[in-house]
């Protein structure tokens, strides 16, 4: 446990005295403020409509009108932003030569591999701790549930805590950090977008292929779902990850 | 002490060590001399746990270190060629890490740091970020890592390269009294300094080990090249001079002298000579015509 934290307060102090981490908080915060101003601003227009007409007012819902747009148009970011967090996790370590000194000390890799992965989902946690301040705003000035919103955040969280597990793969995988970013892009977009593959399929390969994706589990947790089989398939996918990331060094220590 | 037995590792597309053996005696300097690529990084990296090897052994005061690799690791201080070392971090973050990286306990961090930085002259740049620090610095901090967690064995990697003649000297020194603490083994291309730091050399090229050589074997003679010598001196007065001179004798331009026994400074009869109006060109220890001579008989055999 020491070595894991031994990595993970090294990861962060790197992460805190590169620009990177300020950067992408700042371009995070911006593009999601723009989105939730958009959207506060369409849930406005739509429920002064309601009013007027009289019609469907029992089916306003705050959480329904402005949560789950916005944390749909979040998951679309964080596919951007995270693989740019992860990049250079183990990639920078292999450019500069430090993954010497890392393979040689008698920490192991696993304790390695988790130290900066924890790094990494921590950073991610306070860039979404700090999206909350937009659902303090909704809370001042009207009155959304709270379960639904939180469970939405589980969701948000368990979806980046894939991607990051994805990144840190990819960073294992080579030198350069524009490639890693590549890789984990390309392959979380491709895991999204494989359950459409599946909707024109035969029956066995539609049910197999939207369970793969990500995109069906977190559709039942952004409407405030919580369903064990999700998180399962969450917490799958990041031992998944972690675990083929350690395949990668042992790998190559015989290559 | 350090042995390695019978070890192989291929690669996929080559045959980097070849079944080499050696063995180094606890509390000694060994040198590992050969071209590039000859194997020299593979078998420190076998030899650190960083790499498995295919065949064979590499045992680190008798623990074999593929079996038992978080033990030996921590016995084992290694400085690669290019020093590992976080551009973004200070020097004593740096040093920190390291410590608590080879699990060291809290309360003997802070000891160790001030001992290696001491030790390696890092006071003047304790505070100042790694990216900013010249490259001696950095190659001082690569061996006060290596050194941070008093390891039994210590490896390194071609550690005074890239730097000035005065830093090398400071490096050879710095090198030559871990030898009270720990058993050494360097890799370096300069012969002249296996000649002066190292107690044995390992020779090996394409993989194969060519011979080990002890200071005893190289020490016995001494090439001097000179300039516009005159036959015909039968240099008695240098054997005069020197009684530990067994046999002088000239060959065209070159003077070769062997010795009774193991010598160990050759400054003096250097002195002598430049006092009799000899002008030297080149200083040949006897390692560096061993060497000259096991690797283009290598070469001749070859071809």
């Amino acid at each position: 446990m020491r070595n894991i934290w031994t990595i993970t307060k090294k990861e962060l102090k790197s992460f805190l005295y590169s620009p990177i981490a300020y950067i992408l908080t700042a371009f995070f915060l911006l593009v999601s403020g723009f989105f939730f101003y958009n959207i506060l601003a369409w849930a406005n227009d739509q429920t002064m409509r309601m009013m007027q007409s009289g019609q469907g007012m029992n089916r306003i819902n705050i959480n329904q009108m402005l949560f789950e747009p916005f944390f749909n148009n979040m998951t679309i970011i964080l596919m951007f932003l995270l693989p740019m967090l992860t990049m250079r996790l183990f990639a920078d370590e292999k450019k500069m030569r430090t993954e010497e000194l890392l393979l040689t000390s008698p920490v192991r890799i696993s304790a390695i591999i988790i130290g900066k992965y924890l790094a990494a989902l921590i950073i991610y946690t306070i860039i979404l701790l700090l999206t909350a301040t937009y659902a303090i705003f909704v809370f001042a000035n009207g009155n959304p549930e709270l379960a639904p919103l939180l469970t939405a955040y589980l969701g948000l969280f368990l979806l980046g805590a894939v991607f990051i597990a994805i990144g840190l793969f990819a960073s294992a995988l080579t030198e350069n950090q524009v490639i890693a970013a590549v890789i984990s892009f390309s392959s979380i977009i491709l895991i999204w977008v494989i359950s459409w593959v599946g909707e024109s399929g035969p029956g066995a390969w539609r049910g197999i292929l939207t369970y793969l994706s990500f995109f069906s589990h977190f559709k039942n947790m952004v409407s405030g779902v919580i369903d064990t089989q999700d998180i399962v398939y969450y917490l799958t996918f990041i031992f998944l990850g972690l675990y083929l990331t350690r395949s990668i060094f042992e790998f190559r220590k015989w290559r | 002490m350090i042995q390695v037995e019978n070890l192989s590792k291929n690669f996929a597309q080559v045959q980097a060590v070849r079944d080499i053996s050696f063995r180094v005696e606890k509390g000694k300097i060994w040198g590992f001399l050969g071209p590039n690529g000859a194997g020299k990084t593979t078998t420190m990296r076998i030899l650190t746990g960083y790499l498995p090897p295919n065949e064979g052994q590499a045992r680190i005061n008798g623990i074999d270190v593929s079996g038992n690799l978080k033990s030996t690791k921590k016995m084992v201080g290694y400085l690669p060629e290019m020093v590992p070392a976080y551009g973004d971090l200070t020097v004593k973050e740096f040093l920190r890490f390291v410590a608590e990286l080879y699990c060291m306990e809290r309360k003997k961090i802070n000891f160790a740091m001030e001992r290696v930085v001491e030790k390696t002259n890092l006071q003047n740049v304790y505070g100042r970020l790694i990216k900013n620090i010249s490259r001696g610095y950095r190659q001082r901090l690569g061996i006060a890592q290596a050194i941070i967690h008093e390891p039994q064995v210590l490896i390194l990697d071609e550690p005074t390269i890239g730097l000035d003649p005065a830093q090398i000297i400071e490096i050879r020194e710095m090198i030559r009294s871990f030898k009270d603490s720990a058993t050494v083994i360097l890799s370096s291309h300069i012969l002249a300094e296996i000649t002066q730091v190292c107690d044995g050399a390992v020779i090996i090229k394409e993989g194969r080990l060519m011979a080990t050589l002890t200071r005893d074997e190289w020490g016995k003679n001494l090439e001097i090249v000179t300039a516009g010598m005159t036959g015909g001196n039968d240099w008695s007065d240098l054997r005069q001079a020197f009684p530990i001179i067994s046999e002088a004798r000239a060959e065209g331009q070159v003077l070769k002298l062997e010795f009774r026994e193991t010598l160990n400074d050759y400054n003096k009869i250097i002195k002598y000579l430049i006092e009799k109006d000899i002008r030297i060109r080149e200083i040949k220890a006897g390692l560096e015509a061993l060497y000259m001579k096991i690797i283009l008989a290598e070469e001749g055999r070859a071809s």
